[in-house]
């Protein structure tokens, strides 16, 4: 790297694509001394964020999440399974998260990316420890039945914030499944009904359906989560993959819709996080919660 | 009003720490770290020549090797090896010893409850036998959030289990190098405030974190003392033999 001063004189004569690729963090903090970042974004600020629910008409529930480019494809798939013996009552969640190498040029086909099982099961300790799904509710017949959730979230497009699509992409789907109907058989057998056959209806009406009616879970305590760079006495919200290569104190705040932390993530990085650093990361992911709130909203209306 | 620990211990008591350094005779650098029965054994091998791929060559390298006690690493112990390198990559000088790498080794050899603290501490010690040459050392604690509000620090596995929610908090030590003035404070709090590193599970508040914080960079003190007074004996010991 170049002395401050060399940089000095070739930055009055350099082209800003040149300067920004070759003093990448100088860039960067010339945004930030104005307040401002490379996309045009105020530093609180967060992405454009879509939610589209329904797009895999083969799984029970689905939903893609964008914020900016990063593009995240959840998916779930209800199966029946027995429940374990120490919660006879309960169903499970199993969760995935895929980071094929369409993604990111980082990740290579053939070797997994480290990132992947890293948010996997970040992902998965957040949505069963934040208490939004009554895992009760996925009970069938109590000790013998029991809905197996295989939830599996693909990540289309990695540009940074990778966790917070993904959790939106899984609380969306959550919210866009619908659980099928079954019934159990003479043998004891949980059956799927499909409906729609017409001699199949009377042994339907015979058979006891476990569930009535095709039912949706209810969200409680849904989780939103905001991950913020943390760069010298600036905080930037939601980065992209350039801002998370070239400044590397990354946190997280995940809370809840009542307000509750359900995790503060931060593992490593240059920066110590005072605590008015971890109260303007908290305050942050407060207005991003309601903003989210507010877009999962609108899709429910739909 | 005050909470019942099963073995007697009061919420901020920890449990007995040891520390042995130098054990092993291969690794450049080793040492085992023990809280109460959970014990884990770290070993340094390097710096070595080269980078692995995606890694910045204009930087020394860590890489992190998670062994749990018996089977196969899963998603758990991935997250932890991600988490305890990240952890090290701050607190280490990465700009000495370019296009390196250093492979630390953790064994955990029984876990009762604050496996990563324990590991990062282990992992900590092992670097500084290694003579890696390091910023400052991290000290590692878990805080658990009891149900009636209560903070309780060092849980052992049961504990762990009963709490609605715990926190694993990582600071750095306290310096006594000679610093420019003004660099040991930051926005008006000493830099040992800071959090390195912060895992949480379960629901809490966000009063009840700052309050597990509070309680977990107090405790680091004695950590940090501790960490202190047996390099400090090692030394004396290693010099007697020389």
């Amino acid at each position: 790297m170049g002395l401050p001063d060399s940089s000095q004189v070739l930055s009055t004569e350099m082209e800003v694509d040149a300067f920004r690729r070759i003093f990448p963090l100088r860039f960067f903090e010339r945004h930030l001394s104005e307040s401002l970042r490379p996309d045009a974004r105020p530093l609180g600020k967060a992405r454009d964020t879509i939610v589209n629910l329904g797009l895999v008409s083969t799984a029970d529930g689905s939903a893609l999440a964008k914020i900016g480019s990063t593009t995240m494809l959840a998916a779930i798939r209800m199966e029946v399974m027995t429940p374990s013996a120490d919660s006879p009552d309960e169903g499970s969640i199993a969760l995935e998260f895929h980071m094929p190498p369409i993604c990111s040029p980082t990740v290579r086909p053939g070797r997994p990316a480290d990132a992947a099982p890293v948010i996997s099961k970040r992902l998965s300790d957040t949505i069963l420890s934040s208490g939004m799904i009554d895992l009760k509710e996925l009970c069938l017949v109590s000790g013998k039945a029991a809905w197996m959730g295989y939830l599996d979230i693909y990540c289309l497009d990695a540009d940074g914030a990778l966790f917070d699509a993904a959790l939106l992409a899984a609380v969306a789907a959550f919210s866009n499944l619908q659980i099928p109907v079954v019934a159990l058989n003479d043998n004891g057998r949980i059956v799927a009904i499909t409906g729609g056959k017409d001699q199949d209806n009377a042994s339907i009406i015979e058979k006891k359906a476990v569930n009535k009616e095709k039912r949706k879970l209810t969200l409680n305590n849904i989780p939103f989560s905001l991950t913020c760079i943390l760069h010298k006495n600036y905080i930037l919200a939601d980065p992209t993959t350039e801002e998370e290569t070239i400044m590397d104190t990354l946190v997280t705040v995940v809370l809840d819709s009542s307000d509750h932390m359900v995790s503060f993530y931060k593992s490593g990085g240059t920066v110590l996080a005072s605590s008015s650093a971890i109260k303007s990361c908290v305050e942050l992911a407060r207005t991003r919660a309601k903003e989210l709130k507010q877009i999962l909203g609108e899709m429910d209306i739909d | 009003m005050e909470v019942d620990r099963e073995d007697g211990r009061t919420p901020n008591q920890l449990r007995p720490l040891a520390c042995s350094r130098n054990i092993l005779h291969r690794p450049h650098g080793s040492a085992s770290w023990s809280q109460g029965d959970t014990k884990v054994l770290a070993a340094v091998y390097g710096p070595k020549a080269g980078t692995k791929k995606n890694e910045n060559a204009e930087k020394a390298c860590f890489e992190v090797i998670w062994k749990p006690k018996t089977g196969q690493i899963g998603k758990v112990e991935k997250e932890y090896e991600m988490i305890l390198k990240r952890t090290i990559q701050s607190i280490c000088v990465l700009t000495v010893n370019p296009n390196t790498t250093t492979s630390v080794i953790i064994q955990v050899v029984h876990d009762d409850g604050s496996l990563l603290p324990c590991a990062i501490n282990a992992a900590c010690a092992a670097l500084v036998d290694a003579g890696i040459p390091m910023k400052h050392l991290a000290v590692a604690i878990c805080c658990c959030l009891a149900d009636n509000g209560y903070v309780v620090l060092d849980p052992n596995k049961l504990e762990e289990k009963k709490m609605t929610a715990l926190a694993y908090l990582v600071f750095p030590n306290t310096t006594l190098s000679v610093l420019p003035e003004g660099s040991s404070v930051a926005e008006g709090e000493p830099v040992e405030h800071g959090i390195i590193t912060s895992v949480t599970h379960g629901v809490m508040s966000v009063d009840d974190y700052f309050l597990c914080v509070e309680n977990g960079r107090a405790a680091t003190a004695s950590l940090s003392a501790f960490f202190r007074k047996n390099f400090q004996q090692s030394q004396r010991d290693s010099s007697k033999a020389g």
